[in-house]
């Protein structure tokens, strides 16, 4: 488990570099973003990140079919998208808990006692969703 | 290292910390113990019955779900209630009250155990309050250490702040609320210091059954929020902070919503924005400060800055056309009540009726907190020292239900908690700093000096300090002889070396029989406010006989069972809404209003009913087919709590619905006095209220004067005739009078002349019997 989490670090100094060479601002201190987070990140977290992303897009998605076709079963609507938050919102919360970076601050969190928590946290979660779609 | 009184030596750290849990064990128990039986003298003085007027209709939906099931109980519509309109149960409780009485009752039942359902009732909240002192241990050993924890559940277990709410049969919401109350905010800081979601969800899951359970839960959803907004602005965001406030939200609003009562109210009304708001709030910080952790440019800092503001300010925009649209509800009148305490009055008079609604009077802060109160700000700035993050916690609770706690009554109950758990840190760093053995370490030749002091033991801590210091003060002090520039500098070379700290077992001992001895006298004062003030059913009375002896006024229920025994099962019994619930629960029969205020203007109607003559009342008792009218009355036995006390309050509301018809300065006489003898003002006599409450009342006392003792005014000899409505029961005391409506006259003639034509064919109509006797 340990091992895969150690590639951090040691890049800022080639942000600074990529930020100062280029003309426009915006697109490079975008691209200077993106090139920390590929290089910065462990695969874990980014699959983490894939999952984040997809619960962002699915919650849009409820979202823009209520705003434009119908809020009609107000209650499945809020369940659907209460889950997809509540789901983003505990994912986002397992990737605090065990991003190396964050390490001191989660000192009596271990990796193992983070992903149960995920998986408690969902299950409450979805108990309850599955209680309110009626 | 000194010790100001001998330690044995000779334990092994195990034993102690063993030692040390086994008596905090017993001390618990012993806690529990306590604040379950202070609550029982309720029951040892009267009876095991349910208190007050509320609690009779938790009581009854209570009896239905045990007999019924939940389903019925979830679909309960119950036509006996708001006659004609009905009311659905259901869906307008918090019902889990009733859900922890009927697991209680179906556990018991289980195992074979046949307790009365109303045994558990009246004990639930006993019970629940030895859970409250463990929820508040916990807190406490959060904020301190275990010690204070202790003290701090000591001080719950028998505080008369939260005595007041939680006597046995005081079968309300707040009796399992504060316990939950607590242990959501233990779980909430547990959460928070850990960065733990599992503890966000259990908080989260308390705080369901904290909403299914009363309407206070509002102040969790505002105080976690307004905690996590502090943090933020202190600039102390963590990811433990987003961890813990994350899970705690999103899984708590979803279960809130399943509470019918609640709804989407949590996603549709300005006081539930506010966590949303700070939940919206972290998801950008916590997104920039990853962000911030990839690139460090300057550049993208202060664009990253500017895009966080922005959203910030968008999302209060959006917040603010949303409520403007109509789509997120506006502040109720209940909140606007809290800011601006005569809001209550001019718009919504029937909040402003209830008792526990008016602002607090400073001698009640005394008598249900005594000496807690003037702990409570030695506590909160104790939590300023450290100020971690749960103690910035205790302080915003603190400031936010002290204000409450002045505007209402009731809200006494939320700053009790923290005014013990403040008052238990201050004073467990007191005892800390006193008990602690160790003396503070000083210079050699000092040592000797306040040793030797000490051995004499007659010196005190000052005098051996001033030898001390004296000795060590060089011999530029010698000039100085006086005893008072030795203290000075002794003072002084003690502050500049830090020479802080108590010398000598007595000093220590003074201030720590100060401290038990102020303890002592606290739990005097609990016992005391407990068994004299606190535990009184209200609907059984007691007064005292000339020879000391307890005498019970059992006037509420006499009048209830003659209800339930001589009326037909549907007949209709109208009285002000306080007594509703009662008459639903004792007498079982069909009420107009009851303590379920939700329909403004079918209590207006009362209103209007009750203050009208009796011509234009009569239509309005036939309308909604009214069979008995129901009033109280004590005026012959100086019951204050009576329905002319209240009256004014009927004809404000009523006042509200019908401008017109109803005008307050008209029960005034001109002198702007509310009299009720032969100087009260012509609407006054005229109304019904007042003639039900005095009809034949000057007859109890023959030729001689009626006095009405609650009131010390002199009745008028000819009392008020009744047309319209007959006496049906008076009970022993009077304090409830039943007042029969009467049938149209079957000729068709008006009750008025067929009253007069009956009267003139014979003097004396028969009158029904009532059981009363005079007594003085």
């Amino acid at each position: 488990m340990a091992p895969k989490l150690s590639t951090t670090q040691s890049s800022s100094g080639s942000n600074k570099t990529i930020q100062t060479t280029s003309q426009s601002p915006f697109p490079s201190a975008f691209s200077a973003l993106f090139n920390a987070y590929t290089q910065n990140t462990t695969s874990r977290l980014k699959f983490i990140d894939a999952f984040l992303v997809f619960l962002m897009a699915s919650g849009i998605l409820q979202f823009v079919y209520c705003i434009l076709v119908t809020n009609f079963p107000f209650n499945a609507f809020l369940a659907g998208f209460a889950s997809t938050v509540g789901q983003f919102v505990l994912t986002a919360s397992l990737r605090q808990q065990v991003n190396p970076e964050n390490k001191l601050e989660f000192k009596e969190v271990s990796h193992e006692r983070a992903f149960a928590d995920f998986v408690f946290g969902s299950i409450i979660l979805h108990f309850f969703v599955y209680n309110f779609l009626g | 290292m000194s010790t100001a009184f001998p330690l044995p030596t000779n334990i092994s750290p195990t034993t102690v910390a063993n030692t040390a849990s086994l008596l905090r064990i017993v001390a618990f128990g012993l806690i529990s113990g306590a604040a379950i039986a202070s609550r029982l003298f309720a029951v040892i003085n009267f009876e095991s019955i349910i208190h007050e007027f509320d609690p009779w209709f938790n009581y009854r939906a209570t009896r239905v779900l045990a007999a019924k099931g939940f389903y019925e109980f979830w679909n309960w519509f119950d036509p006996t209630a708001w006659y004609p309109l009905g009311r659905v149960v259901g869906g307008t409780v918090y019902p889990g009250l009733m859900a922890t009485s009927g697991v209680i009752y179906n556990f018991l039942h289980y195992f074979n155990l046949p307790v009365d359902i109303r045994n558990i009732c009246v004990l639930l909240a006993p019970g629940f309050s030895a859970l409250t002192a463990w929820a508040t241990y916990m807190f406490t050993a959060e904020m301190k250490d275990p010690s204070a924890g202790l003290l701090a559940a000591a001080f719950i277990g028998i505080v008369p702040g939260y005595i007041s709410r939680s006597v046995a049969g005081s079968y309300d919401n707040e009796a399992i609320a504060i316990f939950l109350l607590m242990i959501t905010f233990y779980l909430w800081i547990k959460a928070l210091k850990l960065g733990s979601a599992l503890f966000g969800a259990l908080a989260a899951i308390f705080y369901f059954y904290m909403v299914a359970a009363w309407g206070g839960y509002a102040f969790i959803t505002n105080m976690i929020p307004v905690h996590a907004l502090v943090l933020l602005i202190m600039g102390r965001f963590s990811g433990r902070l987003y961890v813990a406030y994350c899970s705690w939200y999103a899984i708590g609003t979803l279960s809130s919503m399943q509470v019918p009562f609640v709804g989407f109210q949590p996603v549709r009304t300005s006081e539930h924005m506010g966590a949303l708001g700070v939940f919206g709030l972290l998801q950008i910080v916590a997104f920039a400060s990853l962000v911030r952790s990839h690139v460090s440019s300057k550049q993208f800092q202060n664009l990253l800055a500017i895009s966080v503001v922005t959203m910030g300010v968008l999302g209060a925009g959006a917040f603010v056309v949303m409520t403007y649209k109509g789509w997120i509800a506006p502040w109720t009148g209940r909140f606007y009540s809290l800011w601006d305490t005569g809001y209550a009055k001019k718009y919504i008079p029937i909040i402003a009726s209830v008792s526990e609604h008016q602002p607090t009077a400073w001698p009640s802060f005394f008598m249900d907190l005594q000496l807690l109160i003037f702990l409570f700000p030695a506590g909160v700035v104790m939590c300023f020292r450290e100020l971690r993050d749960e103690h910035v916690f205790v302080i915003i609770y603190a400031v936010v239900a002290s204000y409450f706690a002045g505007v209402m009554v009731r809200l006494m109950l939320t700053l009790t908690p923290v005014v013990c758990v403040s008052a238990a840190v201050a004073l467990s760093t007191l005892l800390d700093t006193y008990v602690e053995a160790r003396e503070p370490d000083v210079p050699e030749e000092r040592t000797e000096a306040s040793g030797n002091s000490v051995a004499d033991g007659k010196k005190t801590k000052k005098a051996g300090a001033a030898t001390a210091g004296s000795q060590a003060g060089s011999s530029a002090a010698a000039a100085a002889s006086s005893t008072i520039s030795d203290f000075v500098s002794a003072t002084k070379s003690n502050a500049n070396s830090r020479q802080k700290g108590i010398w000598g077992a007595d000093a220590r001992l003074v201030i720590i029989l100060n401290a038990i001895g102020m303890l002592v006298f606290f739990v005097f004062h609990c016992t005391w406010v407990t068994s004299n003030a606190y535990s009184s059913p209200s609907v059984v009375l007691a007064s005292t006989n000339p020879d000391g002896s307890q005498h019970i006024i059992d006037d509420y229920r006499e009048a209830y069972y003659w209800l339930r025994q001589n009326t037909p099962q549907d007949a209709v019994v109208m009285s002000w809404w306080d007594y509703g619930y009662q008459i639903a629960g004792m007498a079982d029969r069909v009420t107009l209003v009851d303590n379920n205020t939700w329909n403004n203007t079918h209590i207006a109607t009362v209103g209007k009913a009750m203050s009208s003559p009796e011509e234009v009342a009569y239509p309005i008792l036939r309308k909604h087919d009214v069979d008995y009218v129901l009033v109280i009355f004590g005026g012959l036995l100086g019951y204050s709590g009576d329905d002319i006390n209240k009256f004014l309050w009927m004809v404000r509301i009523a006042q509200g619905v019908w401008p017109d018809e109803i005008q307050e300065p008209n029960y005034f006489t001109p002198q702007g006095e509310y009299r009720v003898d032969d100087r009260a003002s012509e609407t006054m006599r005229n109304s019904l209220m007042y003639k039900m409450s005095y009809y034949r009342f000057s007859e109890l006392y023959g030729g001689g004067n009626a006095v009405d003792r609650v009131r010390n005014q002199q009745i008028p000899k000819v009392g008020p005739t009744l047309d319209y409505l007959e006496e049906a029961f008076t009970t022993e005391n009077w304090i409830v009078r039943i007042y029969k409506v009467r049938k149209e006259d079957s000729l068709g003639r008006d009750l008025k002349t067929a009253n007069a034509f009956a009267q003139g064919k014979k003097r004396k109509r028969g009158k029904p019997v009532s059981r009363r006797r005079a007594i003085v």
